[in-house]
C-alpha cells in the first residue's frame, strides 16, 4: 500500500499530464486562436487594445486552467460552498461599491482588474449546487426542504444580479443553477409547473421590465419598427450574417463590422462578425468545434467516478451550451436581446476566467477520474 | 450497501437526464444550423443588397457642359478652369485660424465671410465647403504661396462656363447660372443630374438646348462607414461631356451688329435667303453672361434690371413693333397678287395740306409737301404713305393678313428654340371680332396699310419675310443651330401667284435704295458687289397730333420715350441676292437716317466674308 503511494506520488505529475484530455484541450486552443483572429479583425486589422488584451488573458487564464486541472478535484469539492459564499459577498460588494458603466454596476476594482462577479457565479453555483446535491440520497432530493435549499441557493445570487441591473446574466446563473436541478434528479414535474407558471406569468413579468427590456422584446417581435432605433441592432446583425453567404466575405473583409455598422461587435455579437467573415461553412465549423468541446466534456463525467465530478461536468457542459444557443439566437434573430457572451469568443475577462475555471474544474476531474469522494 | 444501491440509482437517474438533453441539444443545434443556413444561404442575396445599400454610397459630380461653336467653330460659350478654394472642416484643426487667415489673404467683406460660416454650418463636418469658387490667378497664386499656413484648405482647379465674346452671344445663348428648385422640377433632366453647385442655362439657347449640353455625371462611388464617412474609393465612372451644338452666326457679323448697335436699343437680324441660317442675330444693349455665372451682384443686377433701355428683352424675338413702312413691300404684293392694283396704278399725294379724309378722320402722307402723282415704283421708293392708304382700301386687310402671314408674319419664327420669342400681330376683321368683340373699321386698314395700328412684328419676322422676298418668294426655314437640317417638305415652295409680282417689289426696293429720291439713297453701295435693296420704316410710337405737326420737332427734341423707331429691311448683293436683313432701333427717329446706313456697313462685311462662309462648308450652299 504504502509501496503503491510512493509510487504514486512520484509519477503523479506525469500520470496527470498524461491523463489530460487533449482533444479538449486543442479545442479550446482553436477557439481561443479563432478569438484572437476574429478580434484582430474587429480591430480593423490592427493589434490594437482588444486583440492584445484579448491575447493576454487568453494565454493567462489558458495556463490557470491547466493549473486547476492538476489540482485533486477533492479540492474543488471542498471549496464548493466557500467559494459561493465569496462570489456571493464580492456581489454584495458590487452593489454598493462597483463600478457604474453604461447605466449598470457591475464591476468591482480589483485594482489589476475589474471583476464582475456575476459571470463567476454562473460557474460557481454549479460547483454550489453540485456539491450540494453529492451527498444527497435519491429520496431526499425531492424533499420540500432540498427543493427549497436549492431555490434559495439559485435565488440569492440572481436577485443580486438582477438589481445591478443585469437581465442576461442573472438568466444565464438561474439556467445554471437549474441545469444542476435537473441533473441532480429533481422531478420533472417542478419543471413542468415552473415552466407552466412562467408562461402564465410572463404579462406579469413583462409589466414590470424596465422600459428599455420591454422595448427589446418588441423589436425582437418586429425588429422593423424602429429600425434606426431599438432594432438597429438585431436588423444590422441580420444583415450581416446574411450577407456572409455560404464562403463569408474573407477575413478582416466584413464591411458590416468594418464599417461600424454593427454594435457591440467585441462582445456580444462576435459571432456575428465570425459568420460574416467566414460564412456558413465558417459558421458550422465554430458550431461543431462547441459541440466537440461540450461533447468532451460531458464524456469526462461520464467517465468519472465520483457523483459529483459527473454533476458538475454535466452542468457545466449543458451551460456552455445553453450560453452558445442564447447567444447565437439572439444575433441571429431568434430571441430577444439579452446580454449573454459567446463563452471563449467574446471579450470580456470575467466571463473568460469563468468558463476556464469551469474547464479546469473539468480537466481535473478527467485527471482524476478514478478518485472517488466519499 | 443501501449506499451503494442508492448510488446506483442517482446515477442512472443522472444518464438518463444526460440522455434526454443530449437529444434536446443535438435538435437546438440543428436549429440553429438550419437558421444560419436559411440567413447565409436562402437569403443570401437580400442581405448581401442590403449589406451593400448600407456601405455603398455613391456621389455624383457635375457633369461637363457641351460647347457652342459658331459656323467657323470658335468657341463662342466654352468651359474655362475656375480656380476655387475648399475646406473640409473637420481635416482643419484650427477652423478660426484658417478661415481668418484666408479671409485676409482673400480680403473677402464682412458679408462675404458671414456667408461662408454660415453655409459652414450648414454642412457635415466631412463634407467639402467652398470658400470661393472663382477666384483670379493672383489671389489663388496667393493662398497657394500661404499654404504652409492653412492646413486643411485645398485649392481645386474646377471647369465652369465661360463666354469669350461676354455680351456679343448673350441674346441668342442665354446664360448658364446654379440651378434652383425651379429648374429642378420643371426638368427631368437636371432632376437627374443634379448636384449641388451645378450650373444650367436660364434663358436662351443654354436653356432650351439643355438635354443636349448638360452632358453625364461621372460618378464616385465610396465605401461609407455606419456615420457616412467615406472610407475608400470603389469606382470612378467617368460621365460624357455634352454636346457641342454648333451654330449658324459668323462670330464677325454678329460682333458687327453689337457695335453698330452700340449704346442704342435695337436689334439686327441677317439671315441667309436660301438657307434660312442666322448669320446674325443680336439684340441690344446686351450684357456679360459671365456675371451669372457665379452668381451676379445685387447691385449689378439692379442696374441691368433698371436700365431704361432693356438690356434683358431680346429685342429681335420678343420685341413687338409696328414694322411701319417695312410692311409695304408685303401691301404691295399682296395687292399685284390679288390683282388689286398693276404697277402703273397711280395715286395723287397732295401733301399736309390737302390729306385723304375718311368718314371725318384725316390721313397724312410723312411728308408736308406731298408726292404728287406716284405709280407703285415710286410710293415704294419714297414710301408715300397717301399711296399705300389708297391700296390698304382697296386691298382689304383679310388679304393683306392672308400675304403677310405667308411671309412669315405674326407667327414664331423658331418654333421652341426660344421660350421668349412673340408672336407678333397680323390683324384682320375675325380676329378683331373674336379678341376685341368689336368689328373691323375703314380707318384700320388705312393704317394697316403704312404698318401701323395693330399690326406688330418681331425683327426676326421682318428679316424671314425680307428673305422670302428677296428669293424669289420661295419659302423657307430659319435655323440657328447648324447641321439640323430639318428637310421640311414645303422648303422652297412658292409663295406667290405670279414671280413677276415678286420681281416688281425687288425691283421697288432696289429703287428706294440706289434712285435718286430713294429713302434711303444716301446709305447706297454703287459697287455691284454689295449693292442692296431695302426698305425703311418709321414706326410712331405715339399719334401724332395736329400740335404735332405744327410743331414739326427735330427727333432729338422729343422725349426718348416718344421718339419713333427706326426700321429697316434689306437684301442683298442686288444681283444675285444672298442674305437679308432687318435691323431696328428703338426711339432712333426716321428709318432712312439711322437705320439704313448700320446696313451699308453690315453689307460690306457680310459680303466680304461670303466667299469664306461658302468655302468654309460647301455643302451647305446650294447653287441657286
Amino acid at each position: 500500500m504504502y509501496q503503491y503511494t510512493r509510487f504514486n506520488n512520484q509519477n503523479n505529475i506525469l500520470r496527470k499530464v498524461g491523463n489530460l484530455d487533449y482533444v479538449l484541450l486543442s479545442c479550446i486552443l482553436i477557439l481561443g486562436f479563432i478569438s484572437l483572429a476574429t478580434m484582430y479583425s474587429t480591430d480593423g486589422g490592427e493589434v490594437l487594445f482588444h486583440t492584445r488584451s484579448h491575447f493576454i488573458k487568453f494565454i493567462i487564464f489558458f495556463l490557470m486552467m491547466i493549473t486547476i486541472s492538476f489540482i485533486n478535484i477533492k479540492f474543488w469539492f471542498s471549496l464548493g460552498y466557500f467559494s459561493y459564499a465569496i462570489i456571493l459577498g464580492m456581489l454584495i460588494w458590487t452593489i454598493n461599491f462597483g463600478i457604474t458603466a453604461s447605466g449598470s454596476k457591475r464591476w468591482i476594482d480589483l485594482y489589476f482588474l475589474n471583476i464582475q462577479p456575476s459571470e463567476l457565479m454562473k460557474i460557481f453555483i454549479i460547483l454550489c449546487l453540485a456539491k450540494y446535491f453529492h451527498r444527497m440520497k435519491t429520496q431526499h432530493v425531492n424533499s420540500f426542504y432540498a427543493v427549497c435549499l436549492s431555490l434559495i441557493i439559485i435565488f440569492v445570487p440572481m436577485s443580486l444580479v438582477i438589481i445591478q441591473p443585469d437581465l442576461g446574466t442573472s438568466l444565464l446563473i438561474a439556467i445554471s443553477g437549474i441545469v444542476v436541478l435537473w441533473f441532480a434528479g429533481l422531478n420533472h414535474k417542478y419543471f413542468f409547473y415552473s415552466c407552466l407558471l412562467s408562461i402564465i406569468s410572463l404579462p406579469i413579468i413583462i409589466s414590470f421590465l424596465k422600459p428599455y427590456q420591454k422595448l427589446r422584446v418588441l423589436t425582437f417581435l418586429n425588429p422593423d419598427r424602429d429600425p434606426l432605433g431599438a432594432g438597429y441592432q438585431i436588423i444590422q446583425s441580420k444583415i450581416a450574417v446574411g450577407s456572409g453567404g455560404i464562403t463569408g466575405k474573407g477575413f478582416l473583409k466584413g464591411t458590416q463590422s468594418y464599417l461600424e455598422f454593427l454594435p457591440e461587435k467585441h462582445t456580444d455579437f462576435i459571432f456575428t462578425l465570425y459568420s460574416e467573415e467566414f460564412g456558413f461553412i465558417g459558421s458550422v465549423i465554430l458550431l461543431l468545434i462547441y459541440a466537440l468541446i461540450i461533447y468532451r466534456v460531458i464524456r469526462i463525467g461520464a467517465l468519472s467516478r465520483s457523483y459529483f465530478a459527473k454533476l458538475f461536468c454535466y452542468s457545466f457542459g449543458t451551460s456552455i451550451f445553453i450560453y452558445i444557443v442564447i447567444n447565437m439566437s439572439m444575433v441571429l434573430g431568434l430571441l430577444p436581446i439579452v446580454g449573454s457572451p459567446l463563452p471563449i469568443m467574446s471579450y470580456g475577462g470575467s466571463s473568460m476566467l469563468a468558463t476556464m475555471i469551469g474547464f479546469g474544474i473539468v480537466m481535473s476531474a478527467k485527471t482524476h477520474s478514478d478518485q472517488s469522494i466519499a | 450497501m443501501i449506499n451503494l444501491s442508492d448510488n446506483v440509482t442517482k446515477l442512472n437517474s443522472l444518464n438518463r437526464r444526460m440522455f434526454i438533453l443530449a437529444t434536446a441539444k443535438i435538435i437546438i443545434l440543428g436549429g440553429i444550423v438550419s437558421r444560419l443556413f436559411f440567413l447565409q444561404v436562402k437569403e443570401n442575396k437580400k442581405y448581401l443588397t442590403l449589406s451593400d445599400k448600407n456601405r455603398i454610397r455613391e456621389w455624383k459630380l457635375p457633369p461637363i457642359r457641351g460647347e457652342f461653336k459658331d459656323y467657323f467653330g470658335n468657341t463662342i460659350a466654352g468651359n474655362f478652369e475656375a480656380y476655387q478654394l475648399h475646406i473640409i472642416p473637420e481635416q482643419v484643426e484650427d477652423f478660426r485660424y484658417v478661415i481668418f487667415r484666408v479671409k485676409e489673404l482673400l480680403e473677402l467683406t464682412d458679408k462675404q465671410f458671414n456667408k461662408i460660416l454660415k453655409k459652414k454650418n450648414e454642412i457635415k463636418p466631412w463634407e467639402t465647403l467652398i470658400v470661393a469658387d472663382n477666384l483670379n490667378w493672383e489671389k489663388f497664386s496667393k493662398i497657394n504661396n500661404h499654404l504652409y499656413d492653412l492646413n486643411g484648405v485645398k485649392p481645386v482647379i474646377s471647369i465652369s462656363r465661360d463666354y469669350p465674346y461676354k455680351e456679343n452671344f448673350t441674346h441668342v445663348l442665354g446664360y448658364v447660372s446654379q440651378a434652383n428648385e425651379n429648374d429642378i422640377l420643371t426638368n427631368e433632366n437636371i432632376k437627374e443630374k443634379f448636384v449641388p453647385g451645378l450650373k444650367v442655362g436660364k434663358t436662351g439657347l443654354e436653356k432650351s438646348f439643355e438635354k443636349k449640353l448638360i452632358g453625364s455625371n461621372s460618378v464616385e462611388r465610396y465605401e461609407v462607414n455606419a456615420y457616412g464617412r467615406r472610407i475608400s474609393q470603389l469606382a470612378y465612372q467617368k460621365g460624357d461631356k455634352g454636346q457641342t451644338i454648333k451654330l449658324t452666326i459668323d462670330t464677325k457679323i454678329q460682333e458687327l451688329a453689337n457695335q453698330l448697335l452700340e449704346e442704342k436699343a435695337g436689334s439686327i437680324c441677317v439671315m441667309d435667303i436660301y438657307t434660312g441660317a442666322i448669320i446674325a442675330m443680336h439684340s441690344s444693349p446686351s450684357f456679360d453672361p459671365n456675371s451669372f455665372v457665379f452668381g451676379i451682384s445685387q447691385d449689378e443686377w439692379q442696374l441691368i434690371r433698371n436700365n431704361p433701355m432693356k438690356p434683358l428683352v431680346n429685342k429681335s424675338l420678343s420685341g413687338n413693333y409696328s414694322p411701319g413702312s417695312t410692311i409695304k413691300p408685303i401691301v404691295a404684293l399682296s395687292a399685284l397678287e390679288n390683282e388689286v392694283i398693276n404697277p402703273d396704278f397711280t395715286v395723287h399725294c397732295k401733301g399736309h395740306k390737302n390729306p385723304l379724309e375718311l368718314y371725318g378722320q384725316t390721313y397724312h402722307c410723312w411728308k408736308k409737301e406731298g408726292h404728287g402723282f406716284v405709280n407703285l415704283r415710286e410710293g415704294m421708293k419714297q414710301s408715300c404713305d397717301t399711296y399705300f392708304y389708297e391700296v390698304a382700301r382697296r386691298l382689304g386687310v383679310d388679304r393683306l393678313s392672308e400675304t403677310a402671314k405667308k411671309f412669315g408674319l405674326g407667327k414664331k419664327v423658331f418654333k421652341d428654340y426660344f421660350d421668349n420669342e412673340k408672336n407678333g400681330l397680323i390683324p384682320n376683321t375675325t380676329w378683331k371680332k373674336n379678341v376685341l368683340g368689336k368689328n373691323w373699321l375703314l380707318g384700320e386698314t388705312i393704317i394697316t396699310g403704312i404698318g401701323q395700328g395693330f399690326i406688330q412684328t418681331t425683327p426676326i419676322q421682318l428679316c424671314l419675310m425680307t428673305s422670302q422676298i428677296a428669293n424669289g418668294g420661295h419659302k423657307i426655314y430659319p435655323n440657328i443651330v447648324a447641321n439640323i437640317d430639318k428637310q421640311q417638305e414645303d422648303k422652297f415652295s412658292p409663295l406667290y401667284k405670279k414671280s413677276k409680282n415678286i420681281k416688281i417689289i425687288q425691283e421697288a426696293m432696289f429703287s428706294s435704295t440706289n434712285e435718286v429720291r430713294g429713302t434711303s439713297y444716301r446709305s447706297r453701295i454703287d459697287d455691284p458687289k454689295y449693292q442692296f435693296a431695302g426698305k425703311t420704316g418709321t414706326a410712331q410710337v405715339k399719334k401724332i397730333t395736329e400740335k404735332d405737326r405744327e410743331l414739326d420737332l427735330k427727333t432729338f427734341e422729343i422725349p426718348y420715350e416718344e421718339r419713333d423707331h427706326a426700321l429697316y429691311i434689306a437684301f442683298g448683293p442686288y444681283k444675285s441676292p444672298r442674305y437679308a436683313l432687318s435691323i431696328i432701333i428703338e426711339h432712333g427717329g426716321s428709318g432712312g437716317t439711322v437705320a439704313a446706313p448700320l446696313a451699308k456697313e453690315l453689307f460690306k462685311m457680310i459680303i466680304d466674308r461670303h466667299e469664306i462662309r461658302k468655302n468654309h462648308d460647301t455643302k451647305k450652299y446650294l447653287n441657286i
